[in-house]
């Protein structure tokens, strides 16, 4: 963020990249959703891989659906087993006949089915479900590296704004207040849960519903400020206190949407499920290719309100320095206010772009990408808005494409941490920081 | 509604080794937070990686069960340099941010069905308190009274849990009336002021991080010798939860912890007996029973805030002890 005092070029030049960058993410739109496999799957998908009942070993399978999209290797055994968290659902099961043998493939007993390599499995009550494939010599339905590696660098760029959308308000609340605010992931669970609400619970149109959710987020911003956040600043609490109170709350916050929603996964209708033409195995659905519009539209426009409008450029001010803000006449107050609305307004946004992006809505889905949302924010620079979109944009695509090289799916948020720790051994102040912030 | 079951189960807490395993974490955090100022929101990583070196050094490894606590310890003390070499020359909240997500990272990977053959992924470890249990003085029968009656198997972990806790209390008790306890607390204080004097900061805060996260992961190995070892536990919810315990009890305090810990448990069995009993009896109509449990931890986290702010000395501390009040 830049000194209030800089010189305007300064401003400009940033605002340049920054509107340079979103543009570029609005070029690179392509491809379709792969997820987030939850903490704790407590339900089971499993089954055999064999050619001619000899077991066959490392074959790699991938399961989507609920929760989110898994790969697993078949065993000595030739067997193999992923968690997943929902039952009653139905999942994709996906056999990658680039990692069978050469010249045998999954054949299609029946001779109906162009490819016998991808099932349609459901979960039952029981929550468990076993499926064989039957392997012989045949032909291959493969995905080729670069349409994956494509395909996974669009969802990361997805993922990435959405992170950023959250991450923005997060930086700011943190640049003005001093708060690492432990409560944003809930923050993010709140706009989508409203959304279903409106949507679900009222079957109100989404263009109704999601705006709606967005503005009860940002009345839900304003109430947890006039609420508790100015009332703590009245009383003088210092920034590890404030800390320790976003982590209360976001405990009494989790628990208490999980009262209201329970513990499974819960959708929002999608009317833009159907696919893109595109060429190649490259899959992108609608609904993709909107959420990314959405979320580079409003950070452009986020941008331009920062560094163009008044109360944006007061808002930076207070940032950069409180005390000299209020000297210089800037209601901090009320500009604390600003961000808080603000923040929780795009935390309630990305979660609702979220919700279809996993796909579905859980009572902690929040919390889940809190850390990655932290990350985002170091990795930038603390306390600057450009930072956490860049962050956020290296953070989703390194979870997203981390896989394709080796890292096994459960990991992939590993990547994002230990870059984290890393960069602070090296870049403490973050790419764009500066350096007195480190302190 | 069967008041003495819900006594006995509450009262029955008080010894659990869970119990033992947030006291210990408690008194090991007090070292980093409540002594030296340090912001470790990793407690649950600490745990984890005693918990899991005291079990895979067993069941891998084969190691004696004292020879594999011993692990657990040094695997604690190498987590904390990792953790402290990158972020004790930095502001506070970056080793708030960083302890989180090294603990994070820890429990992802005893998760991952990668190195299942070892960690036991999502099932978890069990199975390897064998031949700790072979070492138990006490003849096999059930002794105790009332709610305190227990096995000899888990008499021995109590033993062993408060054996643990006491060694922990007398060695934080000495530690910090000691010269480098006196450094520690100035450092809480005003690091300048302590720098200047010429002692070395860096290094004095990467001791307090060793000592602290060894009996942190103290409380992990007791907790594994009484329960199994499983992933689900140290989420991050089990850090916030052990600061919850720590700032009851007074964070700069000897007792404070212990006091906590005790509280917490004691409080969080009693309402998540009470509850349940009450939406049962139809005192609570407007709440099912799954709502009634999680109504618990709302209020845990409802207990945090208010702690924090309007009592952050908790109940046995002083609040001229407590630098984060400014």
């Amino acid at each position: 963020m830049p000194h209030p005092n800089a010189p305007a070029r300064t401003t400009r030049n940033r605002l340049g990249v920054f509107l340079a960058l979103a543009l570029t993410l609005v070029g690179l739109l392509a491809l379709p959703t792969a997820a987030h496999a939850a903490d704790d799957d407590p339900y089971r998908i499993s089954g055999n891989v064999q050619l001619e009942g000899e077991p066959l070993e490392g074959v790699e399978l991938t399961v989507d659906g609920p929760g989110g999209e898994q790969t697993v290797e078949t065993d000595a055994d030739g067997q193999w087993a992923v968690g997943v968290p929902e039952r009653n659902a139905d999942y994709t099961v996906t056999l990658n006949e680039d990692t069978l043998p050469e010249g045998i493939a999954v054949i299609d007993e029946t001779g109906e089915d162009t490819s016998p390599n991808v099932r349609e499995v459901t979960v039952g009550p029981g929550g468990r479900v076993t499926t064989n494939f039957f392997i012989g010599e045949g032909e291959r339905n493969t995905t080729g590296f670069v349409d994956q590696l494509v395909e996974r660098l669009v969802n990361g760029v997805n993922f990435g704004l959405m992170l950023a959308l959250a991450a923005i308000g997060l930086s700011l609340v943190y640049g003005t207040t001093g708060i690492s605010n432990f409560a944003h992931g809930e923050m993010v669970t709140f706009g989508a849960l409203i959304a279903l609400l409106f949507a679900v619970g009222l079957s109100l149109p989404l263009l109704v519903a999601v705006p709606l959710a967005v503005i009860v987020s940002g009345a839900f911003g304003y109430a947890m400020d006039a609420g508790l956040w100015r009332p703590l600043r009245r009383r003088g609490l210092g920034v590890v206190q404030l800390m320790i109170v976003s982590i209360g709350l976001s405990l009494a916050l989790r628990y208490i949407f999980q009262m209201f929603v329970g513990g499974g996964t819960l959708q929002l209708p999608n009317p833009l499920s159907g696919v893109i033409p595109l060429p190649g195995s490259i899959v992108l659905t609608w609904m993709d290719l909107v959420s990314m519009l959405i979320s580079v539209v409003v950070i452009i426009i986020f941008a331009l309100w920062l560094t163009r409008s008044r109360i944006g450029r007061a808002t930076r001010a207070v940032s950069d320095n409180p005390s000299l803000a209020a000297a210089s006449g800037i209601d901090v107050d009320g500009i604390v206010r600003i961000v808080w609305i603000l923040a929780a307004a795009l935390a309630g946004l990305s979660g609702v772009l979220w919700a279809y992006f996993r796909p579905g809505i859980k009572w902690d889905m929040g919390t889940s990408i809190l850390l990655l949302l932290f990350a985002a924010v170091v990795l930038g620079g603390l306390g600057t808005a450009l930072g956490a979109l860049v962050g956020s944009l290296i953070v989703g695509i390194l979870v997203e494409t981390t896989s394709l090289f080796g890292v096994p799916d459960d990991l992939k948020y590993v990547g994002a941490l230990v870059v984290l720790i890393l960069i602070l051994l090296f870049r403490p102040q973050g790419i764009l920081g500066r350096k007195e912030r480190v302190g | 509604m069967d008041f003495g079951q819900i006594l006995n189960n509450t009262l029955s807490q008080i010894l659990s080794p869970t119990t033992f395993g947030f006291a210990l974490a408690a008194i090991g955090l007090s070292i980093h937070f409540g002594f030296a100022g340090l912001l470790n929101m990793g407690v649950a990583g600490f745990m984890a990686v005693g918990a899991y070196g005291f079990a895979i050094s067993i069941l891998t490894f084969g190691l004696p069960w004292w020879l594999a606590a011993l692990v657990g310890f040094v695997l604690a003390a190498v987590f904390a340099l990792i953790l402290g070499i990158p972020t004790l020359r930095l502001r506070g909240d970056y080793l708030a941010i960083v302890t989180i997500a090294a603990a994070e990272v820890v429990r992802l990977l005893f998760l991952s069905t990668a190195y299942k053959d070892v960690t036991g992924s999502a099932d978890g470890l069990f199975g390897f308190q064998a031949e700790f249990r072979a070492a138990n003085p006490l003849p096999q029968g059930t002794y105790g009274f009332g709610p305190w009656t227990y096995t000899s198997d888990q008499w021995w972990v109590i033993i062993i849990g408060v054996a643990l806790t006491a060694v922990a209390v007398l060695f934080t008790w000495s530690l910090m009336r000691s010269p480098w306890g006196r450094v520690i607390k100035g450092i809480r204080e005003d690091e300048d002021a302590v720098r200047s004097l010429g002692k070395n900061v860096f290094s004095f805060k990467m001791q307090a991080l060793v000592i602290g996260g060894v009996i942190i992961a103290a409380g992990g190995i007791v907790t594994a010798m009484g329960t199994n070892v499983n992933p689900n536990v140290y989420v991050t919810s089990q850090t916030f939860f052990i600061w919850t315990a720590l700032l009851l009890g007074g964070a700069a305090t000897i007792f404070g912890p212990v006091l906590g810990a005790v509280l917490f448990w004691v409080v969080r069995a009693f309402l998540s007996n009470l509850l349940p009993a009450l939406v049962d009896a139809g005192l609570l109509p407007f709440l099912s029973r799954e709502q009634a449990q999680q109504s618990v931890f709302v209020l845990i986290g409802v207990a945090l805030m208010l702690l924090i702010i309007f009592r952050p000395q908790g109940i046995l501390g002083n609040k001229k002890e407590l630098s984060f009040v400014r």
